[in-house]
């Protein structure tokens, strides 16, 4: 190819790749940013995008407000007034929380006018105090009694696995001795399992997907080798039944098997969700792995019978090992199902709440905790990550060999 | 067929179904019938629904929880974005993953690219919701914008859109999660389609001088159009339930209500209700069922 005509090429294909691209960062932007924020401090979260943290060094914290209330007469290094010079620990000291700075601020100046007044504080006490707290941090900062912190942290995924609510981190509050943490935390390992946490959760999703899927796969191979290779009345119309099932809503079944459970004294056990799961996912596990056993010649199971196997051994022996695709595909499938589901756990377990359930859980509705949640996010996606890139050929062919699922 | 020597007996089949046929039984189809049963049935499943008619209201009868489903305004609303969702997100998602598939196919690094549309895919309908709220999030008060789209919004000197409480936006906003959810999996669908297309009718019709657009609805279109429809009765089926996202992003309030969170917000106080709804959804369900069969029944015909 001559360079000219390649170079042609090149930018008649410019379009394509650039609307690839674009699609692309789209797509990965809203993951990206819970991704860094689940690693950003609290107070990074709070005050500054996600995305800042791309663009250099951070604003130490409290900047904006200290050059809005404090910089025009103070100066941008504290220093411009040498009677109450702000890079001075001494004074700074004086006022080390922003309730104390908030008292002295509202004492008005020598001259009688507002100590703050271009612009004037926030007059609500409360809000002047979250103002102010950033300003204090900003003094505490500039006065070099803090290190300017660094912004990143793993904290929010010790918060997210305990489950701490609170208003700093757990770490800190252990160390402090706060009384509500102590009241719910034993500041030891055992917390890890605190079942407001996901670590906890992450133990119980991992109880009810597991079996779940065996199951599937167990009584799904088997009924999927009867409808390929096992003769009986109705064969046909009862398969196409199984089609049908496959896509009634699990909606139509959430009242009547509440009320079953709850006369068995079968609510919130691990047992009512594994059949319940197990029962809806027959109808596509049975028609997945049956259109791949029907593919396996015929003359494979007449050998063995011929040699006097019974269907028991064919089906161990043959068809299972020679349906390993389709059980892998199914069992993925079935696998990354029950991990993401949330209806059927909310209704069926609610003493043991699983991923999905426990990051409702600490779901603030006003949107102060983004950096537990986006935490506690990641960590319920690391499992089916790892089994969506590792198998994801499997899955694909899981989620698209047929038709689907209710 | 079944080979001749292979059949051993009345009963054998029917150890190997009865184990699966009892747990559909148990959970899919007795659930079924109860659940029509309650339907009619008042809000604790005692009395018949006739008897919760209030005196001088319009009355259904023994249909008085269907005539909730039908009449009642947020039902209307829930019913109005239940068909928003099917006319727009699904013909939306579908046509986005049939896009991507096509563009795909033409860059050297498609099997990276079309990773990142299909992620979505293996994570939950929560953890995208979370995901989501947070690109929209929006911050009262004069502080930093830390969703980016607001943050983009107010770098640019606009100011931020509460995204999900407007109930004018809020619709569209879960939509976009919708999208951004289930391309992946349509373009999964859709990209084995448009690879068993023969190239060499393609390129014969590029040389006779069509141009791609004519390629792409005279030839690939048509080609393709049956996984179109498929894929698309598979998500129509999905979206018809849709719950988990509008739960966990605005709860169903700000006119973003669907018939399956009503139905969730009813299973404990209002079993009637709750199992109408149950029942609107598998009756929506139905049409999809039966083409499924029917093209199954024809599969089968043609083998």
């Amino acid at each position: 190819m001559r360079p000219l005509s390649r170079l042609n090429l090149f930018f008649k294909k410019v379009p394509v790749n650039l609307a690839v691209i674009i699609m692309c960062v789209l797509w990965i932007v809203p993951t990206l940013g819970l991704f860094v924020t689940s690693f950003r401090t609290r107070e990074a979260v709070r005050t500054t995008g996600w995305w800042t943290v791309f663009a250099g060094t951070p604003k130490v914290l409290g900047t904006t407000e200290y050059d809005t209330y404090c910089a025009s007469c103070h100066g941008n290094d504290g220093k411009a007034i040498t009677a109450a010079d702000l890079s001075d620990a001494n004074v700074v000291s004086q006022y080390p929380s922003a309730s104390s700075l908030l008292v002295m601020l509202r004492q008005p100046l020598a001259d009688g006018t507002a100590h703050v007044n271009n612009p004037a504080l926030p007059e609500n006490t409360k809000d002047a105090i979250g103002t102010l707290s950033d300003v204090t941090s900003y003094l505490q900062t500039l006065s070099g009694q803090k290190q300017s912190t660094n912004q990143f942290t793993l904290k929010n995924y010790v918060d997210a696995i305990v489950g701490y609510k609170g208003t700093q981190d757990y770490l800190s509050d252990c160390e402090k001795q706060v009384t509500s943490t102590l009241a719910v935390y034993k500041c030891n390992a055992s917390d890890i399992l605190n079942s407001a946490g996901m670590g906890s959760a992450m133990i119980n999703t991992l109880i009810v997907t597991i079996p779940a899927t065996l199951g599937v796969i167990f009584l799904g191979a088997l009924a999927a080798y009867a409808f390929a290779w096992l003769d009986f009345k109705g064969r046909q119309w009862i398969f196409a039944l199984l089609i049908g099932l496959q896509v009634v809503p699990l909606q139509m079944a959430l009242v009547p098997i509440a009320q079953l459970y709850t006369q068995l004294g079968m609510q919130s056990s691990f047992l009512g969700i594994w059949l319940f799961h197990i029962g809806f996912g027959l109808p596509y596990a049975i028609y997945l792995i049956h259109n791949f056993i029907v593919t396996i010649p015929r003359d494979l199971f007449e050998s063995v019978y011929l040699d006097g196997a019974s269907h028991w051994m064919a089906f161990r022996k043959l068809a299972l090992p020679l349906a390993m695709p389709a059980i892998a595909s199914l069992g993925i499938f079935q696998f990354i199902w029950v991990w993401n589901d949330f209806l059927v756990a909310k209704i069926f377990l609610t003493t043991h709440p699983v991923l999905t359930v426990q990051i409702t859980n600490l779901l603030d509705p006003r949107g102060q905790n983004w950096h537990i949640l986006t935490g506690a996010a990641f960590l319920s996606f690391i499992i089916p990550m790892i089994v969506f890139f590792a198998f994801q050929r499997y899955f694909v062919r899981g989620l698209t060999a047929g038709s689907v699922k209710g | 067929m079944v080979p001749k020597i292979m059949r051993q007996g009345k009963l054998a089949p029917w150890l190997y179904l009865l184990p699966a046929f009892l747990m559909m039984a148990v959970f899919i189809i007795y659930p079924t019938i109860a659940t029509i049963r309650l339907s009619f049935l008042d809000n604790t499943g005692t009395n018949s629904a006739a008897t919760t008619c209030a005196a001088g209201q319009p009355c259904w009868g023994v249909f008085e929880n269907y005539r909730y489903a039908l009449t009642n305004p947020d039902m209307l609303i829930a019913l109005r974005n239940n068909a928003l969702w099917l006319l727009l997100m699904v013909p939306a998602t579908v046509a986005g993953g049939l896009f991507f598939a096509i563009l795909a196919d033409r860059v050297p690094y498609e099997k990276l690219a079309k990773s990142i549309i299909f992620m979505p895919v293996a994570i939950s309908f929560i953890g995208a919701g979370i995901i989501w709220r947070f690109v929209y999030d929006f911050q009262s008060g004069g502080g930093a914008q830390i969703g980016i789209l607001n943050g983009i919004i107010t770098g640019l000197g606009g100011s931020a859109v509460t995204w999900l409480s407007n109930p004018a936006i809020s619709n569209f906003s879960l939509m976009i999660v919708g999208v951004w959810l289930w391309a992946g999996f349509c373009m999964t669908m859709l990209s084995a389609a448009i690879k068993n297309v023969p190239s060499e009718i393609l390129e014969a019709a590029r040389v006779d001088g069509a141009n791609e657009w004519q390629v792409f609805w005279q030839i690939m279109f048509p080609t393709i159009l049956p996984s179109v429809i498929v894929v698309s009765t598979t998500l129509s089926i999905i979206i018809l339930k849709i719950f988990d996202v509008v739960y966990v992003m605005t709860g169903g309030n700000y006119g973003t209500e669907v018939i399956a969170n009503r139905m969730f917000n009813l299973i404990v106080t209002n079993t009637g209700r709750s199992t109408a709804l149950a029942v609107l959804l598998i009756v929506l369900t139905i049409p999809i069922m039966i083409f499924n069969i029917k093209r199954f029944r024809k599969e089968e015909a043609s083998r």
